[in-house]
C-alpha cells in the first residue's frame, strides 16, 4: 500500500551542520496495518514521517502510495490521502479561527474548495455530531476560537480533523508526548478507537515502550537514519517493554563504543 | 459643511484601501507596502482611461482593480515561489510600480477636468447639475447636493466592497485563506495550496487598494504619481483605530471597524488641520500614532508577564 524505496536525505549538505537524517530507508506497509516507529532522539523518525507527508524534497528514493509514485507530489496534494497529527498540540489547528471553521477547512481535505459557504447549516450539524463524539463538551463551543482551548482539547480536535475525511494513511508524530498523562491517555484512546472504526493504515512515532507494545501490529526501530529492527506478527506480539529497553541499551553501548573504535583505528592506521 | 462632507467621502474612499490592508495585515500578518504602489497604479490607470474616453466609468474601475490585482499577485509570487521576504517583495514591487505609473500616465500627474467619472455619472442619474451648486437643508445645515451624492456613492462603494470581502471570507476558499495566514503548517497538512492562497489574497488586497486609488482620482479630479505615498500607514491606522473602536474580533465587525476607522481617522486629521496643525507634520504624526497603537498592547502584555512571574516566585 505504502512503499518506501531507498530514501536518502541529508540536511545542510556541505556545511558543518550536515546531518544525514535518512540513509537508505526501505519499507513496505500493508493496507490496514498499524506501524509503531521507535528510536532515540534525532534518529530520523520525524524526518521519515515528513518524507512521506512531503514537507521536503528527498535527495533520492521513491515513495509509492497505492502503486502510484508520489515522490514529486507537493505536500498539499498528498494531503488528499494523508491525515496528520503533530507532536506540538498547537501545530494542527488555526488558533484565531473557530472550532467550526477549523473543522470546515479539514472537511475539504482532498476536495476542491470553491465559493460555497464554509458553514452551511448541514455542515454545522455534522460538525456538532463529530465533536460530540469526543465526549469533551466541546460541541457547545463550536463558535469559540480554538486558541482558547487547552493543548489536549486541541490535540483531540486535530485528530478528529485528520480523520474527518477518511485518510488512506494516518501519520502520528508523538502526538501525546506534550500532554499530561491523563489527557494523553484520553487522546490515545480516541486514536485507538478511530483507527479501529475506520480500519486506518497508521504510522505512529512514540517514545513510550508501553504504547509500542500495546498498540499496533508492527514495530520498527530507526537509528541514524536507518531501519535497524523490524518486528511484526508473532514477534511483535511477544515483545515486552523490557525487550525494547534492551534494544535501546544496545544502541547506547554502540554509541559508547563508536568513538573508542575510532581511536583504535586512528592509533593503528594514521 | 462642505469640508465635513469631503472628509467623509475621502474617509469612505480610503476605507476600501483599509479593507485591503486588513487582508494583508490581519490575515497574512504583514504590512504589504505594495498597496501604496497599487493605489497609485489604480489612480493612474483610471485617469488615463477616463481621459481616453473609450471606456465607461464602471469598466474603468474594473480595469484599475485588475491592474492592482496583478501587482499584488506579483508580490505574492516573489514571496512564495522565490522565497523573498514578504516586506522586501512588497518594497520591490512598489518601487517598480513608481516607474510603471509614470509610464502609464506619461507624466507625473493627469487632471480630470470635465471628464465623465463614476461620480459625475451618479450625479447625472440623480439629475444633479455639475455646474450649478444646488443645496438642500438637512437638520438646519445647508448641504451641497453634489457633495451629498459623492458621499452617498462612496458609502455604497465601501459597503459593496466590505460585504463582498465578508461573504468571500465565509466561503470554503475564504476559510482556507484565513487558515493559511493563521497556521500555514496546518493548512498545508489539510490540503490547502498555501502559496496560491497567499498570491490570491494579496491580489485581492491590492485590487482593493487600486480601486480605492481609482475612486480617489475620480473624486479629486486628478491622479498624481505621489498619490500613494504614506497610504499604507494610513490604512494601518484605520485598521488599528477601528479595532480600538470595535473590540470584537469577528470578521464582519473587523471589516466594519476598518471602514469606521478610516472615516474616524480622516475626521481626526481634518480637525487637527482645522486647529492649526502644520500639514507637513501629518505623516509624522500618523506614523507616531500607528507606532503607539502597535506598542501599547505589547507593553500591556509584558506588564502582565512580569506580574505573573512575581506571583509565581512568591
Ligand atoms: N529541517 C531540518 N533542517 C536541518 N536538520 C534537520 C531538519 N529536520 C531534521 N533535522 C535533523 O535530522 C536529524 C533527525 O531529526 P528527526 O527530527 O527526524 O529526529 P527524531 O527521530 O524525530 O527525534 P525526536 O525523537 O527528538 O523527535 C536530527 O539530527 C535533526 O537535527
Ligand atoms: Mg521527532
Amino acid at each position: 500500500m505504502l512503499k518506501l524505496i531507498n530514501l536518502y536525505k541529508t540536511f545542510n549538505p556541505g556545511t558543518p551542520d550536515e546531518v544525514r537524517a535518512l540513509s537508505g530507508v526501505s519499507l513496505s506497509i500493508a493496507a490496514g496495518s498499524f506501524t509503531v516507529i521507535l528510536g532515540t532522539n534525532g534518529s530520523g523518525k520525524s524526518t521519515l514521517l515528513n518524507a512521506v507527508a512531503g514537507t521536503f524534497t528527498l535527495d533520492s528514493g521513491v515513495i509509492e502510495l497505492d502503486g502510484r509514485d508520489i515522490t514529486g507530489m507537493p505536500e498539499y496534494k498528498r494531503a488528499a490521502y494523508i491525515g496528520r497529527v503533530f507532536q506540538n498540540p498547537f501545530s494542527g489547528t488555526a488558533p484565531n479561527m473557530t472550532i467550526a471553521e477549523n473543522l470546515s477547512v479539514a472537511s475539504m481535505r482532498g476536495k476542491t474548495r470553491g465559493f460555497s459557504p464554509a458553514l452551511s447549516s448541514a455542515a454545522a450539524a455534522g460538525f456538532y455530531e463529530r465533536v460530540k463524539s469526543l465526549n469533551m463538551g466541546l460541541e457547545d463551543r463550536l463558535d469559540n476560537n480554538i486558541g482558547s482551548l487547552s493543548g489536549g482539547q486541541r490535540q483531540a480536535l486535530t485528530l478528529l480533523m485528520a480523520c474527518l475525511n477518511k485518510p488512506r494513511l494516518l501519520l502520528l508524530d508523538e502526538h501525546t508526548a506534550a500532554l499530561d498523562p491523563k489527557t494523553g491517555a484520553k487522546v490515545l484512546e480516541l486514536t485507538r478507537s478511530v483507527i479501529e472504526k475506520d480500519n486506518l493504515t497508521t504510522f505512529m512515532v512514540t517514545h513510550s515502550m508501553q504504547q509500542a507494545v500495546n498498540l499496533g501490529d508492527r514495530i520498527i526501530m530507526v537509528y541514524k537514519g536507518k531501519l535497524i529492527h523490524d518486528f511484526s506478527g508473532a514477534d511483535k506480539k511477544a515483545l515486552k517493554p523490557r525487550d525494547l529497553y534492551e534494544l535501546f541499551e544496545e544502541i547506547k553501548r554502540r554509541e559508547l563504543i563508536d568513538p573508542g573504535v575510532c581511536d583504535i583505528l586512528k592509533a593503528n592506521y594514521v | 459643511m462642505s469640508l465635513l462632507m469631503a472628509t467623509f467621502t475621502i474617509g469612505l474612499i480610503l476605507s476600501v484601501l483599509a479593507i485591503g490592508v486588513l487582508i494583508s495585515f490581519r490575515i497574512f500578518n504583514f504590512a504589504d507596502i505594495t498597496s501604496e504602489g497599487s493605489l497609485a497604479l489604480g489612480a493612474s490607470v483610471a485617469a488615463v482611461l477616463i481621459t481616453s474616453k473609450s471606456f465607461g466609468p464602471f469598466t474603468v474601475l474594473f480595469i484599475s482593480a485588475a491592474a492592482g490585482a496583478a501587482a499584488g499577485a506579483l508580490t505574492g509570487v516573489l514571496h512564495t515561489k522565490f522565497k523573498i521576504n514578504a516586506l522586501l517583495a512588497g518594497i520591490l514591487v512598489m518601487t517598480a510600480l513608481y516607474s510603471v505609473n509614470l509610464h502609464v500616465m506619461g507624466k507625473s500627474n493627469v487632471a480630470l477636468m470635465n471628464e465623465e467619472t463614476i461620480f459625475t455619472l451618479f450625479n447625472k442619474h440623480l439629475s444633479i447639475s455639475e455646474t450649478v451648486n444646488e443645496t438642500v437643508k438637512i437638520s438646519g445645515f445647508l448641504v451641497n447636493l453634489k457633495d451629498l451624492s459623492s458621499a452617498l456613492l462612496s458609502l455604497v462603494g465601501a459597503f459593496v466592497c466590505g460585504l463582498a470581502l465578508y461573504l468571500f471570507l465565509k466561503t470554503k476558499l475564504g476559510v482556507a485563506m484565513r487558515a493559511t495566514g493563521d497556521n500555514t503548517q496546518m493548512a498545508s497538512a489539510l490540503g490547502v495550496n498555501t502559496d496560491l492562497m497567499v498570491i490570491s489574497g494579496l491580489a485581492i488586497a491590492n485590487a482593493l487598494a487600486a480601486l480605492s486609488g481609482a475612486l480617489l482620482a475620480s473624486y479629486q479630479g486628478f491622479a498624481d504619481v505621489q498619490i500613494g505615498l504614506g497610504m499604507l500607514v494610513w490604512g494601518l491606522a484605520s485598521v488599528i483605530i477601528g479595532e480600538t473602536l470595535v473590540r470584537d474580533k469577528s470578521i464582519g465587525l473587523a471589516i466594519t471597524a476598518a471602514v469606521m476607522g478610516s472615516i474616524f481617522f480622516r475626521l481626526l486629521v481634518a480637525i487637527a488641520l482645522r486647529f492649526g496643525m502644520n500639514p507637513n507634520d501629518m505623516k509624522l504624526i500618523t506614523a507616531v500614532f500607528v507606532l503607539m497603537a502597535l506598542i501599547i498592547p505589547e507593553l500591556g502584555k509584558k506588564n502582565k508577564l512580569t506580574e505573573s512571574r512575581i506571583v509565581k516566585t512568591n
